[in-house]
């Protein structure tokens, strides 16, 4: 690359500045738009906030004839939903993250459950509840015959289980990191004062990773929170609170779902705004502090 | 003392199992999901089913020609848009690391990583949807590229992070222009990792539902039109899924056996890039 | 790997040009959106799934005959009628008329033609397929949980010859804006007293109790997935999908089938101009009580938001032909078609929708 004259350079210099503030300006962008994102619901939702209020967290019941717009039962039903799926998913989070992390870190076997993990994740959301239908439905119908319960087949149960099973490989994919970012100095003198795995595991690596664990399992519930299509297709879409982990429900995000594209009336659809919004803040601030832990955990 | 060592070792095999145990249990329902996916997929699978429009309801017959035609653009688009948007940004941040920007880029990184796809869906509608006064296949690639973005400037700035400086220094110091360094040196030689989170990212928008109801909308007849409402894979396994019809379930399950074995394609590739093209230094 | 270094050094240098483009990229979508008005031959609706079996099987044979592609989405009358005044739609479809207080959150004055009629029938799942005989009180009280197993007294003294098992009832319902809902609750506002003060009628309604489920394609999937379940929905999706119907019982004391002549013979009323009129609960002495009309949206004025004459006038031909030719195929899906009557007062309201004033037809 030769340069021979003045003007030459001048264009370089002109090159080089528009690409640094090209570079800057896309970072910016992504900000903006990010705020946009935030103000756009938040401007949107103003109707409902107005019309709604606080009761819009405590109203039990959801009901646009009446233009009455309480989000109670949503709440619960996120809350319950999302709760129920961490439960059935945190042991085997914790156990694969183990066994990839501290058990088997390399060979096939490691390689083999390790991308058996990522495929899971990979399914999308909508096949997940497609197959479900098909699958968990009959068994939970039968199961809740036998309880001599509704045989509803979808409801709570049901949604909770697709869950965890969609939230697992991520969980599992931080788990395994805070895990093999164990010292392993530490390791290595717990073993050389004779200590078995199950000690080491026990006393050294649990303590030490306690926190990313948690942080892990924050930002797990962070995605069950906001999961859409499966939920969706599983959970009965009904607007009472519900009375036991059986009875049909209603996340936030399966309400948006299913009302957004027909809500009539402006807080109507401002309302479902507003669940967004919520959405948006809740899983938001999970994410924030999540990360940030898992940062720290990284760098110390 | 013996008997205490015995309850030692004894725990430590309980654990052990354990483990395994839950691991084999967790990767079960994978298995059987892609068993049966495959298995009602591949018999739906023909030649009619792939160049067929879907027929008028309870006739029989009919494929998702235009949901194949519409995703690929759809798609498409999304990756368009995102791909130059998220690669400058992954070298903005691995570039210029410790300025303020770049602290709070990589917060909205994380703050877009976990925005539920249905609020996506929501803002996108509000801005471009009512905006142009029709449901496109143009707002459905927005809403993906935004969900896919994160993917790509991880992937980016992590890649660039491990190119030595001295290569950096090395093409400065002949007197190559910086923006020239970036876009020939140091770019080619990440290209891995970038090609890498591109693939992964178009894995995870490829199966997006939720942002598509309220922006693509769907269309029975196959188009080409962006500025239009368009058909797509997830949505069409979607509204035939709960469909009471047998037809539309088959047909839905062929719509689901492609998306698979699509995104599976798509992670086998990403595993073969990074094995081959792995950033050596 | 030279190659391959130029190859991408282009494609990022062009991918940051088209960045620097996006820019101008809303003029060039204005521009483009011109051009391609001009020679739409595509027309997007959306809304009631009560009537698509019927629209779906015209819209085709209309692309046949037309080349025009007639985009419709069953995303629920709710839908309809949101996205038609969100006027992201050319036209909406709902089988509830729209009420005087929403017609009122339109932007500008839109008028209903009728496209068909059908029937809102009341299907079951229960294992032995009894057929059964119900009234609207007790559909009501169904609906509202205060009937929960299938062999309670009151089912059993209507069907004293049917088998009823010890079976809790599911009740399905819709989870989207429905017109089929409208229909329904109107049918039982009419009927229970209860049942008027709440749930009342409407789109979306609160439910006292059940499941829901996404369109009468949802609901006809749910009831056939659910032992023991009770659901509405259009008549054709009870046909397609063989499922059980109960007969009701009608204004006359008669327990009444859906079928084409019982639906027929409930619209056979005096239809106002503005076509917007409920037929359910029919004095008809053969007439089914859940029956309805159903309605195709459009705005009075086809000139807003720079639409191109063309377009207003391709969803008008088409509503036209809807109305008339569109007409043979509704019987075979066992939609009744339109009496005359109707067609007059459809013919004359698509006369009155025009463009910068004038009629376009």
């Amino acid at each position: 690359m030769q340069v021979s004259n003045t003007r030459q350079i001048k264009q370089l210099q002109f090159g080089e500045l528009f690409f640094r503030k090209g570079l800057a300006l896309s970072a910016l962008l992504l900000g903006i738009i990010l705020l946009s994102i935030f103000i756009t619901i938040l401007v949107a939702s103003l109707p409902s906030i107005k019309a709604i209020g606080i009761s819009f967290f405590y109203g039990k019941t959801w009901n646009p004839v009446e233009n009455d717009f309480g989000g109670l039962p949503f709440l619960i039903g996120t809350l319950v939903t999302s709760i129920l799926a961490l439960i059935i998913s945190v042991p085997f989070s914790i156990s694969v993250g183990l066994f990839l992390g501290e058990y088997f870190t390399k060979g096939f076997l490691s390689v083999f459950f390790k991308n058996s993990i990522e495929l899971l994740a990979a399914i999308p959301s909508v096949i997940y509840g497609f197959v479900g239908m098909f699958i968990l439905v009959p068994f939970v119908r039968d199961l809740e015959t036998s309880l001599s319960l509704p045989p509803y087949g979808v409801g709570i149960f049901t949604a909770s289980i697709i869950l965890s099973i969609m939230i697992i490989p991520y969980s599992v994919s931080l788990i395994r990191q805070v895990i093999m970012l164990v010292p392993s100095s530490l390791k290595e003198a717990a073993y050389s004062l004779g200590a078995t795995r199950y000690e080491v595991i026990k006393n050294i690596i649990i303590p030490y990773t306690r926190s990313g664990i948690g942080a892990g399992i924050l930002l797990s519930l962070g995605r069950a929170l906001g999961e859409t299509m499966a939920v969706t297709m599983l959970i009965g879409n009904s607007q009472i609170l519900p009375t036991n982990i059986f009875a049909p429900s209603n996340t936030m995000a399966s309400v948006i779902a299913n009302e957004f594209t027909e809500a009539t009336g402006d807080v109507y659809l401002s309302a479902l705004i507003e669940m967004g919004l919520f959405l948006f803040v809740v899983t938001t601030i999970i994410n924030v502090i999540g990360r940030q832990i898992i940062k720290r955990f990284s760098i110390d | 003392m013996e008997r205490g060592i015995q309850i030692r070792k004894y725990k430590n095999i309980v654990l052990k199992t354990g483990v395994v145990l839950f691991t084999v249990i967790v990767t079960l329902p994978l298995l059987l999901v892609l068993l049966y996916i495959f298995k009602r997929g591949i018999s739906a699978i023909s030649w009619d089913f792939l160049a067929n429009l879907p027929k008028p309801v309870g006739e029989t017959g009919g494929g998702i020609f235009n949901a194949l035609i519409g995703s690929a653009i759809i798609i498409g688009i999304a990756a368009l848009i995102a791909i130059p948007f998220g690669v400058s940004i992954g070298v903005y941040l691995s570039e210029f690391r410790k300025t303020k920007l770049a602290y709070w880029t990589l917060l909205s990184v994380d703050v877009l990583q976990g925005i539920p796809s249905i609020v996506i869906g929501i803002v996108i509608y509000l801005w471009i949807v009512k905006t142009m006064g029709s449901f496109s296949a143009l707002s459905g690639s927005i809403a993906l590229s935004l969900m896919m973005l994160p993917s790509i400037i991880k992937s980016t700035e992590e890649t660039l992070k491990l190119i030595p400086d001295s290569l950096k220094e090395a093409s400065l110091s002949l007197g190559v222009p910086y923006y020239r360094t970036i876009l020939k040196v140091i770019l080619p030689a990440g290209i891995s990792g970038i090609l890498s989170g591109v693939m992964l990212g178009i894995a995870r928008i490829a199966g997006e539902t939720a942002p598509l109801l309220f922006t693509a909308f769907g269309n029975p007849f196959t188009n080409t039109n962006i500025l239009k409402p368009m058909a797509s894979l997830p949505l069409v396994i979607f509204n035939y899924a709960i469909s009471p019809y047998d037809e539309w379930h088959e047909l839905a399950w062929g719509a689901a056996f492609l998306l698979i074995l699509f995104i599976l394609l798509l992670n086998t590739l990403t595993k073969l890039a990074e094995k081959k093209w792995r950033v050596q230094f | 790997m030279k190659s391959r270094i130029k190859t991408t050094a282009r494609v990022a240098a062009g991918a940051i040009i088209l960045f620097s483009l996006a820019a101008f990229t809303d003029y060039k979508i204005e521009k483009s959106k011109k051009a391609l008005v001009a020679e739409d031959n595509e027309l997007t609706g959306a809304g009631a799934t009560f009537p698509f079996p019927f629209y779906s099987k015209i819209f085709d044979e209309y692309n046949k005959k037309t080349s025009i592609k007639v985009n419709y989405q069953s995303i629920g009358s709710g839908g309809g009628q949101k996205q038609l005044q969100a006027k992201t739609v050319d036209f909406g479809a709902s089988d509830a008329p729209v009420s005087d207080d929403q017609l009122k959150s339109f932007p500008s004055p839109i008028v209903h033609v009728p496209t068909c009629l059908g029937a809102d029938v009341v299907t079951y799942n229960i294992p032995g397929e009894p057929k059964l005989q119900l009234t609207g009180d007790v559909v009501a009280d169904i609906f509202l949980g205060k009937i929960t197993k299938w062999n309670d007294a009151r089912i059993i003294k209507l069907n004293p010859a049917a088998k009823l098992p010890d079976l809790p009832i599911s009740v399905i319902h819709r989870s989207d804006g429905s017109g089929t809902t409208y229909v329904f609750a109107d049918y039982l506002s009419k009927i229970s007293e209860q049942w008027k003060t709440k749930p009342g009628k409407g789109t979306s309604l609160e439910w006292p109790t059940g499941l829901g489920a996404k369109g009468n394609e949802g609901v006809a999937g749910l009831v056939k997935q659910t032992p023991g379940a009770i659901g509405y929905v259009e008549l054709i999706y009870a046909l397609q999908n063989k499922m059980a119907m109960a007969k009701l019982k009608n204004k006359s004391g008669n327990f009444v089938e859906a079928n084409l002549s019982s639906v027929s013979a409930a619209a056979n009323v005096k239809i106002p101009d503005d076509a917007r009129v409920s037929i359910t609960d029919t004095d008809a002495k053969d007439g089914y009580p859940i029956s309805s009309f159903t309605y195709l949206l459009v705005y009075k004025n086809q000139s807003y938001d720079g639409r191109a004459e063309a377009k207003a006038k391709n969803t008008l031909k088409l509503i036209w032909w809807t109305t008339h030719e569109g007409q043979q195929f509704a019987s075979p899906l066992m939609y009744a078609p339109l009496p005359k009557e109707a067609v007059t007062v459809a013919e004359k309201i698509l006369k009155s929708v025009t463009f910068n004033g004038k009629s376009i037809l």
